[in-house]
């Protein structure tokens, strides 16, 4: 078996203490609204920031993040122009584009996943997670991003069985994304107790691990880093903060400024505590 | 083994999915395939005595005369409920039972699969939801109606057009919640392995008693089959058991209004994935989809709301690829027209899915029909009266009948 590459820049992210990996989706509202607020997060403290690029039938999100897909495919967000988004967007945090395997595997005039990955590489990506694309299939675009240096990202869901999980886990680096509870993305009021289970049988795990669906609060990003994860991914309810000023017709700098409140508040929340060993 | 037809078929559902799936490959091949504790034996007698099978063969004398051929109808519309459907909803719903699930979700796209589904919850004692897009809802009514009359939840769903593809993706949130308890019966023979196979095993039995019938009546093979296809449950039950014969096999889709695509409104103006479609990934399957040159999936259309998705059976897809299964398309105003020539000569008012096969008899060559002709009647029409009296009219069918049998309304509203 290969070794997972542990020098990635996804990895090291998560040396100087929990990290903070929000998500957004790209080009939500509009291409140039969505630039700044990616750079709002970066100053709130995000370690790693997951991207969306939207895809017509997300079947793994939640009503809030299947809205911000449908304003950012309205905006005219496309593959290509993802590309250059990545391109003029000014930050220095490690970049995760987060997509559904159609997208990936018609880029280009090949089949197959290598023309997005080569692109991608060349955009600035560090790595790439696909909801809809279990070990069983996931061969493909494992050996094209290990050609571009790029991270594949697994996600280990509460129904993922021991044999599995060891598949899931050869399979990674950069981080592994740990799905909190079952069903669809979407922010909850409380932290599921799926998670610490979850947690409890990952611990011989050399990569880190981040945990995401559900995660809403600063609260809430401190119990999970008390359960023994490495960094927290939110997602639905900074996305919220988004839909909300676009309802109310509220500036882009408005939002970029509670986008970024938001992130400070979970990054100091978890900033101070220690990780378990 | 992910479950391949060729290029197609595969597992591309999220990871939480996957053990359920794995689970239900075991329950496919150990109760379905080897009959354990007579699961199979229990299935063929309910569709007996609950269902209605076997449907008749039956020779259309009208038809016959008019292609100068000899046309047998499968007559999958005096299934209960009205349509092939049952057959896959009950097999699915005594598997889950058989699984020790407690719950049932299904998605519907004309309402067939949803109101299959319901009855045959309702007849085994499970609590069942279904998922049906607001477009579908209001144009299919009345089994949305039957949905709540067999006790069945409706949640229509609101996404993008409203119609089948939306109702598959919420019924697959909905699955990646209540996984361990609940299970997804899907409609047709799509999504992930092994899905296609299961559906596809129970649905044979349409051409296992088609062929028998056939043999037993006319002491020969037919030349050919005809079938329409959406998602492809009925085609693939109509052809799987003369795929190892000399028997032509025709699989028809809608060609809506045109076979032309705007990619720039991201609608296709048809459903004709066999036909005009490209690879792709889609509800769990690599297969043909109608797709932008960015892989986003496309809206289709049909007049038929059964036969309205951008995706269609991997195996399905693959028979097609291979030349083993000719595709066709019919479009909206043709399948009309076939509505009429079924229920005017032969007496039976055809679902639109079932026109587009009765249409496609009209612009078939003599040598595409030969001399023996099954077509599969995958459903009656009663749903579509309404779809299909108000589309006759408004596109000037010259088949349509005069409905001027009613009062003509009062003059003025009663209504603020």
């Amino acid at each position: 078996m290969e070794e997972p590459m542990h020098n990635s820049a996804i990895t090291a992210a998560f040396d100087t203490g929990p990290a903070f990996v929000p998500y957004l989706t790209a080009g939500d509202p509009t291409f140039e609204a969505s630039l700044e607020y990616v750079q709002a997060l970066e100053r709130g403290g995000a370690s790693v920031i997951e991207l969306g690029l939207p895809f017509s039938e997300p079947i793994a999100e939640g009503k809030t993040i299947q809205n911000a897909i449908s304003r950012s495919l309205e905006g005219g967000m496309t593959p290509v122009r993802f590309f250059k988004f990545l391109e003029q967007l000014d930050v220095t945090v490690p970049l995760v584009c987060m997509t559904y395997y159609n997208l990936i595997y018609q880029y280009g005039t090949h089949d197959g996943p290598r023309p997005f990955v080569e692109r991608a590489a060349t955009a600035g990506l560090d790595g790439i997670i696909v909801p809809d694309l279990p070990a069983e299939e996931a061969g493909p675009l494992h050996s094209a991003c290990q050609s571009h240096g790029l991270d594949l990202i697994t996600i280990v869901a509460p129904t993922t069985t021991t044999d599995r999980l060891e598949r899931l886990v050869s399979l990674c680096s950069g981080y592994l994304y740990v799905q909190a509870r079952l069903g669809v993305t979407g922010a909850r009021s409380d932290v599921s107790e799926q998670t610490a289970a979850s947690l409890d049988r990952l611990t011989d795990i050399e990569l880190p691990v981040a945990v995401g669906f559900g995660i809403s609060s600063g609260e809430h990003a401190r119990t999970v880093i008390e359960s023994g994860a490495d960094g927290v991914i939110v997602g639905s309810a900074l996305v919220e903060i988004i839909g909300e000023g676009h309802r109310a017709g509220d500036s882009p700098d408005m939002v970029a400024q509670r986008l970024e409140a938001k992130s400070r508040e979970i990054t100091t929340a978890i900033t101070k505590l220690q990780q378990q060993p | 083994m992910t479950g391949t037809f060729g290029r197609y078929g595969g597992q591309y559902v999220p990871e939480a999915l996957m053990p359920a799936l794995t689970e239900l490959k075991g329950a496919y091949e150990q109760y379905v395939l080897e009959n354990a504790d007579g699961f199979m034996d229990e299935f063929h007698e309910r569709m007996r005595s609950f269902g209605g099978r076997p449907t008749p063969l039956q020779r259309a004398d009208a038809l016959s005369d008019r292609y100068d051929t000899d046309v047998y109808l499968k007559r999958e519309d005096l299934v209960h409920g009205g349509a092939h459907k049952l057959t896959n909803a009950l097999g699915q719903v005594l598997l889950a039972k058989y699984m020790g699930k407690e719950r049932i979700i299904a998605e519907t796209g004309a309402g067939q699969h949803g109101t299959a589904t319901a009855m045959a919850a309702a007849h085994l004692d499970m609590p069942c939801e279904i998922y049906m897009g607001r477009t579908d809802t209001n144009r299919q009514r009345p089994n949305v109606f039957r949905m709540r009359l067999n006790d069945a939840t409706v949640t229509p769903v609101d996404v993008g057009r409203g119609t089948l593809k939306e109702a598959i993706s919420e019924a697959m949130r909905d699955w990646a919640q209540s996984v361990e308890t609940t299970h997804y019966v899907i409609g047709s023979v799509v999504g992930p392995h092994p899905f296609p196979k299961l559906v596809r095993e129970f649905q044979s039995v349409i051409s296992e008693e088609s062929r028998r019938q056939i043999r037993d009546r006319t002491g020969s093979l037919p030349t050919s089959v005809v079938a329409c296809a959406g998602g492809g449950s009925n085609a693939m039950g109509s052809f799987t058991t003369f795929l190892n014969d000399d028997v032509a096999l025709h699989a028809v889709e809608a060609g809506g209004e045109s076979l032309t695509v705007d990619a720039d409104a991201g609608v296709a103006p048809n459903s004709a994935t066999l036909q005009t479609g490209s690879e792709g990934v889609l509800h769990g399957a690599r297969t043909r989809v109608l797709q932008d040159e960015h892989g986003q999936i496309m809206a289709s259309h049909s007049v038929s709301a059964g036969l309205d998705y951008a995706g269609v059976g991997p195996e399905l897809a693959h028979l097609v690829d291979a030349g083993r299964v000719s595709a066709h398309t019919v479009d909206d105003e043709t399948a009309l027209a076939g509505v009429h020539r079924l229920s005017q000569t032969e007496g039976i008012i055809p679902a639109l899915e079932t026109a587009h096969a009765v249409g496609w008899l009209e612009e078939a060559t003599e040598s595409q029909l030969g001399e023996q002709i099954v077509l599969t009647v995958s459903g009656r029409g009663d749903k579509d009266l309404e779809t299909v009296l108000e589309e006759s009219t408004r596109r000037n069918i010259p088949e349509t009948p005069d409905m001027d049998v009613f009062d003509p309304p009062a003059n003025g509203g009663t209504d603020a």
